[in-house]
């Protein structure tokens, strides 16, 4: 891979706090390596702000190695940037070159209110598992590990779902700002598994009221939502959830 | 002074015969206990889901902005657990040995051995939580062999066991959440323990979003903050890892233990640049199957490919025959520092080894294709079989090498070099997980208790589980039990008033300083000190030096520290600033007990002190003990000794060859 380095000019979304009213910023970076992170090139932009006396731009970031699910950036119209399958945290610099222009903005739906600059709050995930994202199994009860085999092919697909990070692109991505690859993504995992049967009925409506009421919108299977996943993950799995849904919606008795 | 309360008894009944004499509280006495846990990683979250299920009342803190994203979830390879599904001759006294054995002996055997026993309730436990393990396709747990062992026992989710893991036990917390059992505060930071009557009693955090301090109350407060690695400014952790609750509580009163004992992981990405934020540990599960070598001629630039089999120097399997590339990590990354400062490293630094794929996709292949009944297969059709074979087990891996370098690892061999990992050290802990305050617990990375002067490879996540699930339910109720007559503790009580002012006063300082110079480039400069002369080899007159240096930083930071911003408002610059002004202070108190620690165990290897051959040489007659030391005042500490004693694993010089 051949090194250079290359000039930069950056479109920011500013915004102070969660009642300010944001707007773009223009910055211009010079002699920035191709080898960096792009968050590198961001820490970059930040200590010259600082040093110049300015705010740094506020933004969420942890792991840096695209697993917590923590950054969240919507760079050139796209969440988390060009790189399929990718992170922002993952995303390089090689991914540019000389003179080119990047926009970066938060992730923007009603149910990810932005904290500041391209800080959102995904708190409405949390409650969206807590409505029934989980097996009710206390600690200390567990049988065995291994006196329940689970078909291989299952256990995969249930990884697979498992796979999510809770990073929110998805939502980010749709036109309807919707959770649903999010949400059937858990319920994928869950419904695939023998442990997660004997609540799945309730699990699927509890976690679509739950969706609903933060304010998520609905589904319109268009699938931006899979294009933008760091994860893959599947449409297939709403799909599942849809059926999941049905079913439940048919023969729960309350 | 330390009594680290071991139950009498035979080693293997300890456990059991403690938790047949505890102390319980009774359900209608839990509703009325409250406990305060700080930090939401694998001991954190398990540790509330168990509490919240018992029926305490729970309050849970973390900073960043779900409990899901803590830094356990970055674990790649695998959980330990004593479980034999390989019949390979594994069992819980064999995990225990490995265990005491890979830290040096200088771990509790007690802890240790518990460890080895709750290991299994664990896989138990998570598989029932709906955690989706690797499985054959007999549909039964799959396992592989991590550094140090040489057993099958390790439980994994492809590359990403600790998300795996922790969405478990974040999904169990959840559920506590919607039953009311705990209340959870994300994006909060920790600032203060606040005592009363020689009692942890509760903390002051602050709201990281509106930057106002609050007081929270609780019977009891439990440290499950994690690992300081960022003391290196480089290291593998995630960037908001840090010492702070710890050193608050170390402040207050807790001895911090074995704080010089850091896990250098042997393989991760090297250094690009010095822009480099943070390094990225590629699994050591890539040792199973990756072979580390080193061109046989100095300073050799010919591409990896170009350089023929027989100039190749295989350097682990040649020093180490028996345990060949899966030596423990200490040996392994010293064995790279070895190879690169004699002139043998490779890549545009020279600081860095090959880790090498080559036969083991050929010898995947291979393998494939007999299954297949393809005959006489070519090396591209083999070759084709093996990637396949390596992409199903490795590709998430693969992949992130290839994101951050540019690099195709199933073309080029990976480039890796040892960065900072993990810490060994920590706030010393009891057998029952209680720190030298009353009331005040620390479990999972935080505390210094299990794996001695070096960790072996998938047990920190075993620990992490051990201690919140299994551990502390029994070991919290001992205390409570004599607790439910206290009533909750007002939030004016002067001990909250002077804790929440002192937090208050610091930052107000640190607000004031108005200097020049920005809080990452004092992180860098003292990661510089600490990598320098408290890293990978350590002696005596560096780490005076250091010591002097770090000295002279912390009045420089005091001094000259510029922070943006204002402190009623989300202010990261200002989060981190806290965070590295402790990072400072812990710095200290590192090289002084890589100072006073004249031997090498582990991860702590000291010059003066090694074998002809250059391996790390204990002293058992003079350093079997753990150092716990006691903040005395600036720059001071009075340093106490737990001795260790080996009934059962009898210390012998460590040989993996
Ligand atoms: C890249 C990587 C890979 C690894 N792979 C493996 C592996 O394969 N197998 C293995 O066994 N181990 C592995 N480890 C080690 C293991 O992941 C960790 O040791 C373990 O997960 C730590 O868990 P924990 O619960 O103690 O802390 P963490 O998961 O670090 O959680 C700390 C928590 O404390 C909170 N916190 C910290 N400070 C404060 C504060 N002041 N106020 C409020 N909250 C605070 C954080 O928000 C977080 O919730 C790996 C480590 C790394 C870095
Ligand atoms: S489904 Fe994909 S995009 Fe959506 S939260 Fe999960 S990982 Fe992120
Ligand atoms: S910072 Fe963790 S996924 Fe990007």
């Amino acid at each position: 891979m051949e090194h250079y380095n290359m000039n930069l000019t950056l479109k920011v979304w500013r915004q102070k706090n969660n009642k300010a009213k944001g707007g773009f910023e223009t910055y211009k970076l010079s002699d920035i390596s191709s080898e960096m992170s792009f968050l590198e090139m961001v820490d970059v932009l930040n200590e010259q702000l600082i040093r110049e006396g300015q705010d740094p731009i506020a933004f969420d970031h942890d792991c840096r190695e695209g697993i917590c699910g923590t950054c969240s950036m919507y760079i050139d119209g796209k969440p988390h940037g060009p790189w399929h399958a990718n992170t922002t945290c993952q995303l390089h610099m090689r991914a540019y070159k000389d003179g080119d222009t990047i926009t970066i903005e938060p992730w923007r739906a009603n149910a990810f209110p932005v904290i500041k600059d391209l800080m959102v709050d995904r708190t409405a995930f949390d409650r969206i598992i807590q409505a029934g994202g989980f097996i009710s199994v206390n600690t200390g009860n567990a049988v065995d590990a291994n006196a329940i085999p689970i078909n291989k092919d299952d256990a995969d697909a249930s990884f697979a779902a498992a796979a999510c990070i809770g990073c929110g692109a998805c939502v980010a991505a749709c036109k309807n700002s919707s959770a649903m690859l999010f949400v059937s993504a858990k319920v994928s995992h869950l419904a695939l598994l023998p442990q997660g049967q004997p609540e799945h009925k309730g699990r699927a409506l509890n976690m679509i009221a739950q969706m609903d009421k933060e304010g998520f919108g609905s589904c319109t299977n268009t699938g931006a939502c899979e294009a933008v996943c760091p994860k893959e993950i599947s449409l297939t799995n709403i799909g599942r959830l849809n059926n999941e849904f049905l079913v439940a919606g048919l023969t729960v008795d309350n | 002074m330390l009594n680290s309360k071991i139950p009498a008894g035979q080693l293997d009944q300890k456990w059991n015969d403690y938790k047949g004499h505890v102390k319980l509280v009774n359900p209608a006495n839990k509703r009325k206990i409250e406990v305060i846990i700080v930090g939401t990683g694998l001991a954190g979250a398990s540790a509330a889901a168990a509490l919240g299920e018992l029926g305490y009342k729970v309050k849970t803190f973390c900073f960043q902005d779900s409990p899901r994203r803590a830094h356990s979830i970055a674990a790649q390879g695998g959980i330990n657990a004593a479980k034999n599904y390989q019949n390979d001759g594994d069992s819980v006294f064999r995990l225990f040995y490995d265990t005491i054995k890979g830290g040096d002996y200088r771990a509790r055997e007690a802890n240790v051995h518990r460890l080895a026993e709750v290991s299994v309730n664990i896989i138990d436990q998570c598989v029932a939580q709906g955690v989706p393990f690797a499985r054959e396709y007999g549909g039964l747990l799959s396992n592989r062999s991590f550094g140090g062992t040489q057993v099958q026992r390790t439980f994994y989710a492809a590359g990403q066991t600790g998300q795996q893991l922790l969405i478990g036990a974040y999904q169990s917390l959840e559920r506590q959440i919607s039953l009311g059992n705990v209340r959870q505060y994300s994006r909060h930071e920790m600032l203060e323990v606040v005592m009363v009557d020689g009692k942890a009693r509760g903390i002051i955090a602050r709201d990281l979003v509106t930057g106002k301090l609050e007081r929270h109350f609780g019977h009891a407060v439990l440290l499950c903050t994690g690992g300081y690695g960022n003391v290196f400014y480089l290291s593998t952790n995630a960037m908001g890892c840090n010492v702070t609750a710890a050193w608050k509580a170390h402040k207050k009163g807790a001895y911090f233990g074995n704080p010089c004992f850091t896990q250098i992981h042997p393989t991760c990405i090297p250094v690009s640049g010095d822009y480099q934020s943070k390094l990225t540990l590629m699994s050591e599960s890539l040792r199973n199957d990756g072979r580390i070598w080193v061109p046989k001629k100095k300073d050799d630039n010919r591409k990896a490919t170009d350089i023929p089999e027989e100039e190749r120097d295989y350097y682990l399997e040649r020093r180490y025959p028996a345990f060949g590339n899966l030596v423990p990590r200490d040996v392994a990354s010293r064995a790279a520092k070895e190879r690169c400062d004699a002139g043998y490293g490779v890549g545009t630094s020279k600081q860095a080894v090959y880790l090498d794929y080559a036969d083991a996709i050929d010898r995947y292949g291979k393998i494939e294709c007999l299954k297949h009944g393809i005959e006489n297969p070519s090396a591209e059709v083999v070759r084709e079989h093996g990637v396949a074979v390596v992409k199903e087990k490795y590709g998430n891996l693969f992949d992130m090498y290839d994101k951050i370098t540019g690099e195709n690892p199933y073309e080029v061999p990976m480039r890796i070099y040892p960065a900072v990992h993990y810490t060994m050290g920590g706030l010393w802990v009891d057998y029952e997980l209680m720190t030298s305050i009353p009331g005040l617990y620390c479990l999972g990375e935080a505390n210094f208790s299990d794996h001695g002067a070096n960790r072996l490879g998938a047990s920190a996540l075993m620990q992490g589980l051990a201690d919140g699930y299994f551990v502390i339910p029994y070991t919290v109720g001992n205390y409570l039990a004599d607790e439910i007559a206290t009533k909750a503790i007002a939030l004016d009580h002067p001990a909250f008033v002077a804790a929440e002012k002192e937090v208050s006063d610091r930052i107000n300082t640190l607000m004031g300083i108005k200097g020049k110079q920005t809080v990452e480039s004092f992180h860098k400069r003292l990661g510089k000190i600490m990598w320098d002369k408290c890293g990978m080899a350590r002696n005596a007159q560096g780490l005076q030096e250091a010591i002097t240096e770090i000295q002279q930083l912390k009045k420089e930071f005091w001094s000259d520290l510029k922070i943006p911003g204002e402190i009623g408002e989300m202010n990261p610059e200002l989060d981190k600033a806290n965070r590295v002004a402790d990072f400072i202070e812990l710095g200290e108190l590192m090289c002084i007990d890589a100072l006073n620690r004249n031997e090498s165990c582990g991860g702590h290897f000291r010059e003066e002190s090694q074998t002809e051959e250059g391996e790390a040489k204990r002293d058992d007659a003079n350093f079997s003990y753990v150092s716990a030391w006691e903040y005395k005042g600036e720059h001071s500490w009075e340093l106490h000794k737990e001795e260790l004693t080996f009934d059962v694993a009898k210390p012998t010089q460590r040989s993996y060859k």
